[in-house]
């Protein structure tokens, strides 16, 4: 009797699968017309919305992951968009300002009409609108920023991050440190005191590091954002060589590593640098330190020998797939940019935005796309790790590979692809998938 | 209306069913940059009587709407729940406050001293609440609540309207209150000292205590603006509060007519209004982005200083010599000798 339920069971369910196989064929492409199924969609486009720091103290760098993401958008759009219909991106500047952060979301949300909100980037000035975003029941996907406060599904079933948050790369730093520097001392230089950049960075190699096989001295050395000029952090420096630091866990912006190097090699100390992903971009830190951005040229190759990680393909790495397939969108549509970390990012989320759009179905509704990405992995992207999205858990890329610097500034693999959470004690493992090779289209598939 | 306070009552009760009309026709976004005006506006006008009236400069007022701001998303920190009035209330009170001790500090201070004082308190302050970050929140800042309109309202009731309205109606009794006192005898106590200390001293004023006054009641208002500048944006963070809304500040007051409450609502408009516009206007060109992300920024810096060159008395000044350059030429027919002097 058992068994006969059970069976029974089984078959309605294999005929339900079926008949969901038959709907969602018949909703993807099975030839119903396109319509205007939420706000920002029309039978031929998709409008969505982006704050940006084009302009401001965080434009350097950051103001070219959106033009990165629209020429994807336009190369996809070239190809015939998604379901037929163009995505149009409609990004403004806020110079990385949440006063006008939360007038320009207002002026997407209620005079453009955006469907979702994309890749708004900065901690402060998305926290200003995260709120109304959610109340307003917009999308909001992929906040560029690392702080683990997207993360937060019942407060905001709205938001998701996207890259690591900075607890991920804490731990998994941190782990590499422990089972490479066994028995060394080991330093915090980090973004602070009050910072959720630092703070949340530290809380990560704490968790790893405390009562371990190395020593941390203590306390962290901090810098604050604001401080300026060549040489600004060098009595930090200077602290943690008298404190006989021999290995320096660092969460900076790239100017302050840039400044530690410099600081550091002024004073004749020599320790072993660990940088978050942020932090490390070697094409923006070989720019600060040639460019004269610290006030005096220094050589490239102090940057040789870093440690630190990454979640997407290497950027010297041209045998990899997925950089040759962005490099050549990048030279037709988006030729004025350069080829660095933040455009490989905005290439990366545009490609995992797209394929959310494609699973959302033919004629989706503003609860499809977020039903969408909590069901769906989208682990075939260009991510060197898994994305974490469930209902329950709105975090985005799960872990880092570490990576390692070499003196020509090319960042070599250095170590395994790990995955973790951001809880306390969380298990580091391996990741449970294998990163995939990107499609001949280069659009993800149907 | 020979009673200034009939006609100051009777014009904000006009202008308040003329805006609450308004708000209807406009779409939301529209009232969420009403409201925006209105807010500036709070401040501007405390900046007025400070600086247009009394004389007395400040580049700290976007510090003081921070103390305002701040004491509003503390309130609401510890007291989500809170109904609006108090903690725009206590915004007022704090902001008064620290008003006071810095127009007494202010009250020993001239001209470029009095502005590197007060420029030193817009600098200075931000990074307090970074310097303190477990209580204000850091870089990251205080989220502050959307204000919701009451259920009676009815359920489609846009919260950008019902922020407007609650503006709209701050804006109005703040304009009430000061339009009050200026044209009183406070106001004209304000105004001597302005004009030359000395002689007002000779007639009996005492010039620190009016100044002292000066700096509480404009304080009040950064105060009453920062708190619902704290509701507007969503988030009190120290990069709100930069050196930028002082300057701001100043400019609506001096672009609109410095020393008018009038000049002050002008001025307002300009100042919150034409970014909105100008960046509207740079995005339909089909320009690099180099050009297109930097153009609004240098385009909102010609037109302040093409209005400041053009009407040096600022806009309400301009409108004061149109109107009695027309009502002379309406005139004239019935006056058929050549007119002396104006």
């Amino acid at each position: 009797m058992a068994a006969m339920t059970r069976s029974r069971t089984g078959a309605v369910g294999s005929l339900l699968a079926g008949l969901a196989v038959l709907a969602a064929c018949g909703g993807s492409g099975g030839g119903g017309a396109n319509q205007a199924s939420a706000p920002g969609i029309t039978p031929t486009s998709v409008t969505i919305g982006s704050t940006q720091p084009l302009t401001g103290p965080a434009a350097a760098g950051y103001s070219e992951i959106a033009p990165a993401s629209n020429a994807y958008f336009k190369y996809v759009n070239a190809h015939g968009g998604v379901f037929g219909r163009s995505i149009i991106f409609d990004y403004v500047d806020d110079g990385y300002n949440p006063t006008n952060t939360a007038a320009q979301t207002r002026k997407l949300i209620l005079q453009d009409k955006v469907y979702a909100m994309f890749e708004a980037l900065g901690t402060p000035t998305h926290l200003s609108v995260v709120n109304y975003i959610n109340s307003e029941k917009v999308p909001d996907l992929f906040v560029a920023s690392g702080c683990n406060c997207w993360n937060n599904v019942s407060q905001y079933p709205e938001t998701f991050g996207w890259q690591p948050d900075y607890t991920i790369e804490g731990k998994i730093l941190g782990q590499y440190i422990k089972q490479n520097y066994s028995g060394m001392k080991v330093g915090y230089f980090a973004q602070g005191p009050n910072d959720e950049f630092g703070t949340d960075g530290i809380n990560g190699l704490n968790d790893v590091l405390q009562n371990s096989s190395v020593t941390v001295v203590s306390p962290p050395q901090y810098y604050a954002p604001t401080a300026a000029g060549a040489m600004a952090v060098k009595s930090e420096l200077a602290a943690m060589q008298a404190a006989g630091v021999q290995v320096i866990a660092s969460f900076s912006i790239p100017l302050f590593t840039a400044d530690a190097l410099a600081s550091a090699a002024a004073l004749n100390y020599h320790p072993i640098f660990v940088v978050s992903n942020v932090g490390s971009d070697p094409p923006t830190l070989t720019g600060i330190l040639t460019g004269g951005a610290l006030g005096v040229t220094l050589p490239a190759a102090l940057i040789g020998g870093v440690v630190s990680d990454a979640y997407l393909p290497l950027l010297s790495d041209s045998s990899n797939p997925w950089v040759s397939l962005f490099k050549l969108i990048k030279a037709q549509y988006a030729p004025s940019l350069p080829w660095d970390g933040n455009v490989e990012y905005g290439f990366a989320t545009a490609y995992t935005f797209v394929q959310a759009l494609k699973a959302a179905g033919q004629n989706p509704s503003r609860d499809d796309i977020v039903h969408a990405i909590e069901t769906t992995h989208f682990n075939d992207g260009p991510g060197l790790v898994p994305f974490a999205f469930t209902s329950s858990n709105h975090l985005g890329y799960s872990g880092v590979e570490i990576v390692k610097i070499g003196p020509d500034g090319a960042a070599v693999s250095a170590g395994p692809v790990q995955v973790t959470d951001d809880t306390a004690g969380g298990a580091i493992t391996s990741p449970s998938s294998q990163p995939a090779a990107p499609p001949s289209s280069g659009i993800p598939p149907d | 209306m020979r009673n200034p306070l009939l006609r100051h009552a009777t014009v904000c009760v006009a202008l308040a069913v003329v805006l609450v009309l308004l708000t209807y026709v406009f779409d939301a976004f529209t009232d969420y940059k009403i409201a925006g005006v209105a807010i500036f506006f709070i401040a501007a006008a405390g900046l007025t009587v400070l600086t247009g009236v009394n004389g007395q400069l400040s580049l700290g007022h976007g510090a003081l709407m921070a103390i305002g701001a701040y004491t509003t998303s503390l309130l609401l920190k510890e007291q989500p729940q809170l109904p609006m009035i108090l903690p725009l209330l206590a915004a007022i009170v704090s902001t008064g406050v620290a008003g006071a001790v810095i127009g007494v500090a202010a009250a020993r201070l001239r001209g470029p001293y009095l502005a590197g004082a007060t420029l030193a308190l817009a600098v200075g302050l931000p990074q307090v609440a970074v310097h303190y970050g477990s209580v204000f929140g850091g870089n990251q800042g205080l989220p502050v609540p959307v204000p919701t309109p009451p259920s009676a309202l009815g359920g489609d009731f846009p919260n950008e309207r019902w922020l407007a309205w609650i503006a709209i109606a701050a804006a109005l009794i703040t304009l009430f209150l000061l339009a009050n006192l200026v044209s009183g005898a406070t106001g004209a106590r304000l105004r001597a000292v302005a004009d030359d200390e000395a002689a007002a001293s000779l007639a009996g004023i005492n010039v620190a205590r009016i100044q002292v006054l000066a700096f509480v009641v404009s304080a009040a208002c950064a105060g009453l603006a920062g708190s619902l500048f704290a509701y507007w944006v969503g988030l009190t963070a120290p990069s709100g509060f930069g050196l930028s809304v002082s300057l701001q500040l100043l400019s609506a007051i001096v672009i609109g007519g410095l020393g008018s409450l009038s000049g002050a609502v002008l001025g307002s408009f300009l100042v919150v209004m034409a970014p909105f516009t100008i960046s509207d206007l740079a995005g339909n060109l089909n320009l690099s982005s180099d050009v297109a992300n930097n153009l609004p920024l240098a385009l909102y810096g010609v037109v302040l200083i093409v209005t400041m060159l053009a009407f040096p008395r600022g806009i309400q000044g301009a409108l004061f010599s149109l109107w009695r350059l027309a009502k002379r030429n309406l005139r004239r027919p019935q006056a058929p000798t050549v007119s002396t002097t104006a």
